[in-house]
């Protein structure tokens, strides 16, 4: 589990982050409410999702508040049996 | 169901929950046509204010142009007010078609569709032409009726780093197995006054088989030697598949817009996109005046020099006078504040100086980009900008923010 919130949070510094942007973001960060990740460019977070975990987030499950952290983003993945054991 | 107390309760916290985020949009009454100076309300029904215009789109200053009011006498005349049809049904006129040629010739391109606006162009074209199998390719950057219009479509959506060319490859390079690829991008983003790198993304178009999108609304009719827009200046006029533009900006200023581009991709509109066969006719009027519009600016590109001139003199004063600017050269210029609160005061003393400019914030804006939008016009003349100039300053030095830098702003005023 631990690697996959790595996964994701060296996805979103490169994604969203300027290379000189020393923000520190953690797995609770708010991204979408903090303002680091808008609603509209949030789709390429997804569509990344989509790609390394071979899942389909359904747009009804891919919802600013799901997205807000990376353990929020964490806890969905589980809902897709990512990150589940067995 | 009716509108019981308890429907009307759910909409007043709403609002109120609006007003409380500081998000509230409140109108102002414009007691006059549209022009570098106005008369004012505000609030609508207060006493009325002259003050110089800084946040109209009106970057030809011909919104109130006499040759282009006459014009649209001429279309109320000849083709009466209105349709009262869709296009396809009995809605098009003769000189819808002329206008459709006139504005294929002006913006370089194969055919034209009008719309209604370009609001309802970019809320169509993407759902006419894609599906599942192909990619939209945007920046982040991009107006909110190409984001609406993205959403409409089910082709798969991704986005690009605003104008970060390296990352626009990266994204092409991971969708390279879909069927067809979008670039879509503005040409001239209207926040923050920049122009799209436009001759790198027709490049990257080419490399990597895709097409390229452009929303031209804040550009056509000013940007480019002779005003075509974005295309022009960076000479690559013809290579651009799809155009977007308006009618409601620098052409004009009433409303209308269209898509401009390949012939297969217009025609593909006309059978296809829902705003264009669901809404009415752009009315004879407006037809009319927006062919005057386009006599004029073929005629001279007078308009768009004298534009250019007071964009350099306000860049060049704003940055003289001590104030941060977003860097750029369209008449869009954004004066950097960072803090949302200061961006609201600001304007408010603005207008107490007789100046009417918007200050903007989050989430209009990313988060500690509060800024003022200025907007030039072929319409100013250099009293207008001086006087304006003037009043930047005042504010400015009350707030203590000339020549201070953006950390020491922040440092003032917090985020």
């Amino acid at each position: 589990m631990a690697d996959i919130k790595d996964a994701i949070l060296d996805y979103v510094k490169e994604e969203y982050l300027e290379e000189d942007d020393d923000m520190e973001i953690t797995y609770d960060t708010p991204l979408i409410t903090g303002g680091i990740v808008d609603s509209f460019s949030m789709v390429s977070l997804k569509v990344f999702l989509e790609n390394t975990y071979n899942v389909q987030i359904p747009d009804s499950k891919a919802t600013p508040e799901a997205f807000d952290s990376v353990n929020k983003i964490v806890e969905l993945l589980k809902e897709f049996n990512v990150g589940q054991e067995g | 169901m009716s509108y019981s107390e308890d429907v009307r309760n759910i909409f007043t916290a709403e609002l109120d929950n609006i007003r409380e985020t500081g998000i509230f949009k409140e109108e102002r009454a414009i007691c006059a046509p549209q022009d570098s100076e106005i008369e004012v309300e505000f609030p609508i029904g207060s006493e009325q204010k002259r003050v110089i215009n800084m946040c109209a789109n009106n970057y030809l200053g011909l919104s109130s142009h006499p040759d282009v009011i006459k014009a649209a006498h001429k279309g109320l005349d000849h083709r009466g007010y209105g349709m009262s049809s869709v296009r396809f049904i009995c809605g098009t006129q003769d000189i819808h078609k002329t206008l459709e040629e006139k504005l294929t010739e002006f913006l370089g391109t194969e055919d034209t569709i009008l719309f209604p606006s370009c609001m309802d162009a970019n809320a169509g074209v993407f759902e006419a032409l894609l599906s599942e199998e192909d990619v939209m390719i945007a920046d982040r950057l991009v107006h909110a009726s190409i984001v609406d219009g993205m959403r409409l479509c089910s082709a798969q959506r991704d986005t690009y780093k605003h104008s970060d060319m390296g990352h626009l490859e990266k994204k092409l390079e991971l969708h390279k197995d879909k069927r067809l690829r979008v670039i879509i991008t503005d040409g001239s983003f209207s926040m923050d006054g920049d122009l799209a790198k436009l001759d790198k993304i027709v490049e990257l178009a080419e490399k990597y088989n895709s097409m390229v999108f452009l929303d031209d609304s804040h550009a056509s009719g000013f940007i480019g030697k002779t005003g075509r827009g974005t295309h022009e200046h960076f000479n690559v006029l013809g290579k651009i598949d799809i155009i977007t533009t308006t009618l409601g900006k620098a052409l004009g200023g009433a409303s209308g817009g269209c898509v401009s581009g390949r012939k297969e991709i217009v025609e593909m509109c006309r059978q296809k996109a829902r705003p264009y066969l669901f809404s009415n006719t752009v009315a004879p009027v407006i037809v009319e005046g927006a062919l005057e519009v386009l006599n004029l600016v073929s005629k001279t590109t007078e308009r768009r020099d004298k534009l250019e001139k007071n964009t350099e003199f306000w860049r060049k004063g704003l940055t003289e006078a001590g104030l941060i600017i977003k860097e750029g050269e369209t008449p869009i210029v954004p004066v950097m504040l960072f803090n949302a609160k200061l961006s609201q005061d600001f304007a408010k003393d603005l207008y107490t100086e007789g100046i009417y400019a918007i200050g903007f914030f989050f989430p209009v804006v990313p988060k500690g980009q509060a800024r003022i939008r200025t907007q030039l016009s072929a319409a100013h003349e250099m009293h207008h900008l001086e006087k304006a100039l003037d009043a930047f300053t005042k504010v400015g030095k009350k707030y203590d923010i000339l020549n201070r830098t953006k950390q020491e702003i922040i440092d003032k005023y917090g985020m």
